[in-house]
C-alpha cells in the first residue's frame, strides 16, 4: 500500500520540483529582476529593430550626395545634419547599425564556432593535441588583440570582411579556453563516464551531454564579445583598415568626421555616441546574463 | 618561489617561439608577391628582384627563419623600407614616447580608479557610488578614439585650454636625451618646455586611462566590499578605529591582489589602446610608427613594431604574473 501511493505521487512530485528550481526560469527571472539588464536588453534590441528596418527608418540612401547642402547642421530636415558631401547623418547611422551588429555577431558567431572546435579537442582528448592547442593560444594572446587584428589587416589587405576575419581571429583563444576549461570539468562528471560505460561514442557525448553543459558561459562570453567586436572592427574603420567608402561605418565615418571637427562637429558626434550605446547595451545585458546564468564568473 | 620563477620562465620560450615565428610569417602570408605588393604595380622587374634579396626571400624559409631570429639575438631588427635606416635604431623615439603616455595613463587610471572603487565601497549605494559606477559602465563602452576626438572638440577648440595633437610645442621643440620628454625637460631644467610637455601629456593620457580606470574601479570597489565583510574588518571597527584606517589600510592591505593583477593586464591592454590614441593626437609613438608602416606597406617595421609591442605584453604579464606569486604565497604551490 505504502509503496503504491508513493508510486503516484513520485512524478507530480518531480515536476512540482522542477518547476520550481528550472535553471532556465530562474535565470530569467533573475534576469529580470536586473535593471541595468534590461536597460542593456532594451538598448540592444532597439538596434536590431533599427538595423532591420534600416530602409523604412532612413529618410535617404547611404550614398546620396547633395552638394549644395553639405555640412549642414542638425535641423528638422536633417536630425543630425550632413556631411561634406551632403549626405544625410541620420540615414547613415541608421544603416551603420547593420554594419556593426553584422560585423560582431558574425565575427562573435566564428569564433566561438572555431574557438569551441579547438577547445573541445584540446580538452576532451588532451596530451599533446592539449598541449599544441593550449600553446597556440597562449601565443595568440601574448599579442594585445586590436595590434594582432591590425596585423592580420594588413597581411590581407584592408577591408570589412578582413576585419571581420581579423576579429574573428583574435577572439578565437578566449572562447577556446572557455571551452577547453569547461569541458575538462565537466569530463570527470559520472554521467559522461556513465556515457561512456554504455558505449557511447565520443562525438555523442561531446554534441549530446558537453556541449549543452558548456552553453551558459559561451552565451555571457559570447553577449560581452559582440561588444568589443563591434569596438575592434569601428577602431579598423577608424584607422582606415576596415570598412571601404562609401559604406556607412560608424567608425570610418567619424575618422572622415574628423576633418571637419571644427566646421561641423556633429558629423562626430551621432556616430561615436551611436558605437558607445550598443557597446553599453550589449555589456550591461551581457554583466546581467553572467549574474542570471553563471554566477560564479561574477570576478 | 625560485622554482616558480624558473617554471614561469620556461614556459616563455613556446610563446616567444610563437611570436617570432607569426611575425616572421606575416610578411609571406602576403598574398601574391611580397616584394610585388611592397613597391606596387608600377615597379620594375630589377626593383622586385633586389626587394626580395633584401628581404631574404630568395632562400629557403628555413634559412631565412634561422636569420631573422639570429638577428634578433643580436638586437637587429631589420631596417626599414622607407627610411633605409636600422630600425633597431629608429624605434626607441617611439617607445620612449609611447611608455610615457602609457605610464601618464596608467597612474591616472590607477589613482582615480582605485580610489573611486574605494569610495563607492565605503559609501555602498550612496550616490558617489551610483555615480561613480553608471561612470565606469560608460567608461567600459566608450571607443576611445572617439572621446579623444570629443576631449579635443571641448579642451582643445572651444575652451583652447589644451594644445589639439602632438607631444611637444612645435616652435621650441625639446631636445631630447632619454626621449621620454618629461624627464628631458626635467634633467636640462627647462621648466616652461616641461609644463607644455604635460598640457600635451593630459588629453591622450585620459583617452588612454578612460577604459583601465573604469575597469578598476570596478574591481576594487567588489573586491573591497566582499574585504570589508569579513570578521576582522568587524573587529577593527570595534577597536574604535577610525573608518578611515579601516578602509584604507586593513581592507585595501587585504584587497591588493585582485586590484594588482587587474592593473597589471590593464597596462598590457593599454599598449593596443595606445595605437588608437596615438592616431587621434599625432602622438609619434610605438602605434603610430606601426600605423604609419601600414600606410607605405613597410613590412619590416610592422614585423619589428608589432614584435616589440608583443614582447613587451609578454613581459608585463610575467612581471604580473611573479607580482602575484610574491603577494599571495598560495599561488606558486598550484
Amino acid at each position: 500500500m505504502q509503496i503504491s501511493t508513493d508510486k503516484k505521487t513520485q512524478p507530480a512530485l518531480a515536476a512540482n520540483e522542477e518547476k520550481a528550481i528550472s535553471p532556465r526560469l530562474e535565470a530569467w527571472r533573475s534576469f529580470k529582476k536586473n535593471k541595468l539588464a534590461l536597460t542593456g536588453a532594451t538598448i540592444v534590441l532597439f538596434f536590431i529593430i533599427v538595423a532591420i528596418c534600416a530602409p523604412i527608418i532612413a529618410p535617404e540612401g547611404i550614398n546620396d550626395q547633395k552638394l549644395p547642402q553639405r555640412l549642414l547642421a542638425p535641423s528638422a530636415d536633417h536630425w543630425f545634419g550632413t556631411d561634406d558631401f551632403g549626405r544625410d547623418i541620420f540615414s547613415r547611422v541608421v544603416y551603420g547599425a547593420r554594419i556593426s551588429l553584422w560585423v560582431g555577431f558574425l565575427a562573435v558567431l566564428g569564433s566561438i564556432v572555431v574557438g569551441c572546435l579547438l577547445g573541445i579537442i584540446a580538452g576532451y582528448y588532451g596530451k599533446w593535441i592539449d598541449a599544441l592547442i593550449s600553446r597556440i593560444f597562449d601565443i595568440m594572446l601574448a599579442f594585445p588583440s586590436i595590434l594582432l587584428a591590425i596585423a592580420i589587416v594588413a597581411v590581407l589587405g584592408p577591408s570589412l570582411k578582413n576585419a571581420l576575419i581579423a576579429i574573428a581571429i583574435i577572439n578565437i583563444p578566449n572562447f577556446g579556453r572557455l571551452i577547453r576549461s569547461r569541458v575538462l570539468s565537466v569530463k570527470e562528471e559520472e554521467y559522461i563516464m556513465a556515457a561512456k560505460a554504455i558505449g557511447m561514442k565520443d562525438s555523442r557525448i561531446l554534441l549530446q551531454h558537453i556541449l549543452p553543459n558548456s552553453l551558459a558561459p559561451i552565451i555571457v562570453q559570447g553577449t560581452l564579445a559582440i561588444a568589443t567586436a563591434i569596438i575592434e572592427a569601428a577602431a579598423l574603420g577608424f584607422l582606415g583598415l576596415g570598412a571601404e567608402a562609401p559604406n556607412p561605418e560608424w567608425g570610418k565615418m567619424l575618422s572622415d568626421a574628423k576633418n571637419f571637427m571644427i566646421q561641423a562637429p556633429w558629423t562626430m558626434f551621432f556616430p561615436g555616441l551611436a558605437i558607445m550605446l550598443t557597446v553599453l547595451g550589449f555589456n550591461l545585458m551581457g554583466d546581467g546574463l553572467r549574474d542570471a546564468l553563471d554566477p560564479r564568473m561574477k570576478n | 618561489m625560485f622554482a616558480y620563477t624558473i617554471r614561469r620562465l620556461l614556459m616563455l620560450i613556446p610563446v616567444l617561439f610563437g611570436l617570432s615565428l607569426i611575425v616572421f610569417f606575416m610578411i609571406r602570408a602576403i598574398p601574391g608577391d611580397p616584394a610585388q605588393v611592397i613597391l606596387g604595380q608600377l615597379a620594375t622587374k630589377e626593383a622586385i628582384a633586389e626587394l626580395t634579396k633584401q628581404l631574404g626571400l630568395d632562400q629557403p624559409w628555413y634559412t631565412q627563419y634561422a636569420n631573422y631570429v639570429g638577428g634578433l639575438f643580436s638586437g637587429d631588427l631589420g631596417e626599414s623600407l622607407r627610411t633605409k635606416s636600422p630600425i633597431s635604431e629608429e624605434i626607441w623615439p617611439y617607445l620612449a614616447a609611447t611608455i610615457e603616455l602609457s605610464f601618464c595613463a596608467m597612474v591616472i587610471a590607477v589613482f582615480i580608479g582605485v580610489n573611486a572603487g574605494i569610495i563607492s565601497a565605503w559609501f555602498q549605494n550612496s550616490w558617489f557610488d551610483y555615480a561613480a559606477m553608471v561612470l565606469a559602465l560608460v567608461g567600459v563602452s566608450m571607443p576611445i578614439f572617439w572621446l579623444g576626438l570629443m576631449e579635443q572638440w571641448v579642451f582643445a577648440i572651444n575652451l583652447e585650454w589644451l594644445p589639439t595633437s602632438g607631444r611637444e610645442e612645435v616652435r621650441d621643440p625639446v631636445s631630447a636625451i632619454t626621449h621620454i620628454y618629461t624627464l628631458d625637460t626635467l634633467l636640462q631644467g627647462r621648466l616652461d618646455q616641461f609644463w607644455d610637455v604635460i598640457r600635451h601629456l593630459v588629453m591622450p593620457s585620459i583617452a588612454l586611462a578612460t577604459i583601465p580606470m573604469a575597469i578598476i574601479a570596478r574591481i576594487t570597489r567588489s573586491t573591497m566590499l566582499e574585504v570589508m565583510k569579513s570578521d576582522f574588518i568587524r573587529t577593527a571597527r570595534a577597536k574604535g578605529l577610525r573608518m578611515f584606517w579601516v578602509v584604507y589600510k586593513h581592507s585595501l592591505k587585504n584587497a591588493v591582489i585582485p586590484i594588482l593583477t587587474i592593473i597589471g593586464l590593464q597596462t598590457g591592454l593599454l599598449l593596443g589602446g595606445a595605437i588608437l590614441t596615438e592616431t587621434i593626437f599625432s602622438w609619434p609613438g610605438i602605434g603610430r610608427y606601426i600605423y604609419e608602416a601600414i600606410g607605405y606597406r613597410d613590412y619590416p617595421v610592422i614585423q619589428s613594431g608589432i614584435l616589440v609591442v608583443a614582447f613587451i605584453f609578454v613581459m608585463i604579464n610575467l612581471t604580473v604574473d611573479l607580482m602575484y606569486a610574491a603577494v599571495d604565497p598560495r599561488i606558486k604551490y598550484q
